[in-house]
């Protein structure tokens, strides 16, 4: 990648949307195989946006996933206008959810969403308001 | 071992990806959790799974497996299997349960994928 040259793009989520969610990550993953970007870098960031996506689709009712690229970072934002994350500390623990039985049905609600996305960044920020939403920004350093 | 051997091991059909059928598999990961699958991503290009939905499929994408088994039978729906075209991700059904299936694959030389296994 040219050293000046910064990508950028922005995906919208869809809560509850359970036949297209996931759509974002991929094309996300794909963007960042097009760039050259580092396998192992991509795995990560991959498994980061679909974990936080997931959470979108079912806590979020509506949100958007910004992808950030620059010569030395790869950022994500997400942010979502749901109900919020009342207890962050809780929420990160693993294996505590909210998952509805439907979505454990599905095979989400392991409680481990937040955990895998920080366990995968370099860097991972989380700011919630309850009856407003919740933001996510996780940052990976490019080699 | 290939996914040919553990088709017949596992006496499956295949609904899609006859043409991956040659792909060499060395380790397995069997679960019923999306977060799971994605955690413990090391090698393992097989995936054993109960869940048949269409985040399966984005879930193996995203984590790089290839070919995934439903155990007991479990038939996927018609969108699973069109989104397992499109990814090109091998889809096989066996009559096996999931504890059946794990142990003949462990006990014919499939290694499982453990924590430790993968570098942080
Ligand atoms: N975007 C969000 N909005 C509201 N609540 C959230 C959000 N993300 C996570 N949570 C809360 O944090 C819990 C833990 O999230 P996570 O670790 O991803 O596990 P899981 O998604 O399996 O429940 C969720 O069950 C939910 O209560
Ligand atoms: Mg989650």
């Amino acid at each position: 990648m040219h050293k000046k040259t910064a990508f950028e793009q922005i995906f919208q989520i869809k809560g509850g949307d359970f036949i297209n969610a996931g759509e974002p990550s991929i094309k996300i993953r794909n963007i960042l195989k097009d760039i050259g970007i580092d396998a192992d870098i991509i795995r990560r960031v991959a498994i980061t946006a679909y974990e936080a996506e997931m959470n979108v689709v079912m806590y979020g009712q509506r949100g958007t996933m910004k992808l950030l690229v620059t010569p030395e970072k790869i950022v994500l934002h997400i942010q979502d206008k749901g109900q919020g994350i009342e207890d962050i500390e809780l929420a990160m623990k693993p294996g505590f959810t909210t998952a509805t039985e439907e979505m454990r049905e599905m095979g989400f609600g392991a409680g481990m969403g937040l955990p895998n996305i920080k366990k995968n960044a370099d860097r991972f920020n989380i700011r919630s308001t309850i009856g407003q939403g919740t933001k996510l920004r996780i940052t990976f350093k490019v080699k | 071992m290939t996914l040919d051997k553990i088709k017949e091991l596992l006496n499956c059909r295949v609904l899609y990806g006859s043409h991956k059928l040659q792909l060499d598999v060395k380790s397995a990961k069997a679960s019923d959790l999306m977060s799971d699958v994605l955690r413990f991503s090391g090698p393992a290009k097989l995936l054993l799974t109960g869940l048949t939905n269409i985040q399966v499929i984005r879930t193996c994408d995203i984590a790089g497996i290839c070919a995934i088994i439903f155990v007991r039978d479990k038939i996927p729906t018609a969108e699973t299997i069109e989104l397992s075209k499109k990814c090109d991700i091998a889809v096989l059904v066996s009559n096996f349960s999931m504890f059946e299936s794990c142990g003949i694959l462990y006990s014919n030389g499939i290694k499982g994928v453990t924590i430790q296994s993968i570098k942080q």
